[in-house]
């Protein structure tokens, strides 16, 4: 098996009395999107800053690439690109000379005025860093991530304050990030994020990770229940749909029935039962189990709050 | 090792240039306040003129590239507050450039700005208080460079340690125009108390205005040894301890 790309184990950050990170432990694989997944304050900031090497944990192991972000972090910064949480520049640095600052900090640069092309902010090469939006701002720093052509990448809440459409258009970039071959450690707040852009994701609380694996994995994991919802003015359905053993529970409200199980072919059995009863329905839909459902599961609360 | 210096001290004087109130404020201001109370004093005043104050009568040249270098270590405490608690900082850390680069880079304009505000004012004030001949611009100007050094280190320490960008300016100010007070400008140091007279051998700018005032009077650099030797040992001991308090975020 080769070597994970990072691994981490057993850290443990304190500031004072609060404890920020608590016996973490995760490893990522090469060309995977790693999520870090979790409420703000939850301490995947500070993970991810003490895999960056800007912060020392106070415990633990933690190897990037091989490296140890504090003992190498020359080395490493040439091989890592980072996008930081609530950075910013100078307010009249213009575009293309913030490319071009980076570009002559690192040995072996790739092509600044590509990257601005690939990034869409062509038109934008001689604004000024103030006036532009925070899709463009949050573009140009994963454009400053790129500028040494790194083998892995680091991005912390990436898509925050951003719009619907512009976010979308930066998970886009993320996923070409990890076509070229990258790896990619994000953190989001983000449930929707992380399940459309991660290959795996770490659920994080208070300082500790609670469980790893993929968005689909950890749903049927802690999730596995099915929900579908039918609408029908067919008054025997609820007993029909009630004679199917892997059926849980039916509720009736109306026209409308809720229809509960843990099968994972229960919408199949489902669609099955009201073709032979030919019972007439109006509208069928499912509700699937998300990340979200996962970690209120997992911590008891939602991740807003 | 300084990876980046030159690039970026470019840049950061493009970006100066590009804030119109800034570099009317750093270079325009003093020019024209000079200009000004020279039309209104400059007629009367010719070295050692009665009634005048000593300081504006023989240490003018002194005083005035003293103000110049406390506004610069100023300017360079604000800057690096701004840039910390904006996150410019946090994020140029993530890169290969270094802590010192990055002052090393905002001393070079400083030291430029320095260099263009007081050539703005030697040509203004011709009119006003005509050079002798024998002047030693050159050398006064470069004896005013090592001396900006030297006082701007003291910024590094007080820039590596301000919270905030709001606190910068005035804790700046409270340390900086103090110590110019009791740089023997003003009064001969021996008529300080003794424990005033012992923290002015500490600091800078009591060496500069004693090199200064001895090259702009004709002295030999080599007759302020001790002067050059102190401004050298402050320097290094503010960049020593600077490096280890300097805070990122």
């Amino acid at each position: 098996m080769h070597q994970p790309a990072i691994h981490v184990a057993a850290i443990r950050k304190a500031y004072g009395r609060t404890v920020a990170v608590d016996d973490v432990s995760f490893d990522v694989q090469p060309g995977e999107i790693f999520g870090l997944i979790g409420p703000n304050g939850a301490g995947k900031t500070t993970t991810m800053e003490c895999v960056e090497g800007l912060r020392t944990p106070d415990s633990g192991v933690i190897s990037v690439l091989g490296l140890s972000p504090t003992r190498d972090i020359y080395a490493l910064q040439e091989r890592i690109g980072v996008q930081l949480q609530e950075a910013q520049l100078q307010k009249r640095i213009k575009v293309r000379e913030a490319v071009a600052l980076w570009a002559s900090l690192y040995r072996k640069p790739a092509d600044g005025d590509r990257l601005i092309e690939q990034l869409g902010l062509s038109d934008k090469r001689n604004a000024w860093f103030m006036t532009l939006s925070g899709g463009q701002k949050q573009r140009l720093f994963i454009a400053l991530a790129l500028i040494n052509d790194p083998e892995l990448v680091f991005l912390d809440e990436l898509t925050t304050g951003l719009d619907p459409q512009a976010r979308r258009a930066i998970w886009d970039l993320v996923r070409g990030i990890r076509q070229r071959g990258k790896t990619v450690l994000l953190t989001t707040h983000l449930m929707e994020e992380a399940e459309r852009l991660c290959d795996r994701v770490a659920i994080i609380d208070h300082g500790r990770i609670i469980d790893v694996g993929t968005p689909a994995e950890l749903v049927r994991r802690h999730c596995p229940e099915q929900t579908v919802v039918l609408a029908t003015d067919d008054v025997t359905a609820p007993a029909h749909l009630g004679a199917i053993p892997e059926i849980e529970s039916v509720i009736v409200e109306g026209s409308l029935l809720t229809v509960r199980g843990r099968a994972a072919d229960l919408v199949t059995q489902v669609i099955g039962c009201v073709a032979e009863h030919r019972i007439r329905v109006t509208d069928f839909r499912t509700e699937v189990p998300t990340l979200e459902d996962v970690f209120l599961r997992l911590t008891g609360h939602t991740i807003r709050d | 090792m300084l990876r980046g210096l030159w690039r970026l001290t470019w840049l950061e004087i493009k970006i100066f240039v590009r804030e119109p109130l800034g570099v009317i404020g750093t270079v325009g201001v003093p020019v024209f306040a000079f200009i000004a109370v020279a039309r209104l004093i400059g007629p009367s005043v010719r070295t050692g003129s009665p009634g005048v104050p000593r300081f504006v009568s023989v240490d003018l040249p002194i005083f005035t590239s003293q103000l110049i270098a406390a506004s610069s270590v100023l300017s360079l405490v604000t800057i690096v507050a701004i840039y910390r608690e904006g996150g410019i900082l946090k994020r140029l850390r993530a890169t290969p450039l270094r802590a010192h680069t990055i002052l090393a880079a905002h001393v070079l304009v400083k030291l430029l700005t320095t260099a263009v505000t007081v050539t703005l004012m030697i040509l203004a004030g011709r009119r006003y208080f005509p050079l002798e001949a024998d002047a030693p611009i050159v050398s006064f100007g470069l004896g005013l460079l090592f001396c900006t050094v030297s006082i701007i280190s003291l910024g590094f320490l007080i820039a590596s340690v301000v919270p905030t960008a709001r606190f910068a300016q005035p804790i700046g100010t409270a340390i900086i125009y103090p110590m110019l007070g009791i740089s023997g400008l003003f009064m001969p140091l021996e008529s300080l108390p003794p424990a005033l007279r012992a923290v002015a051998h500490l600091l800078p700018f009591t060496y500069s205005v004693s090199l200064l005032r001895g090259i702009w009077h004709g002295e030999g650099w080599l007759n302020h040894a001790g002067d050059v030797a102190m401004l050298t040992l402050i320097f290094a001991a503010c960049i020593a301890v600077s490096t280890k308090l300097f805070r990122w975020e």
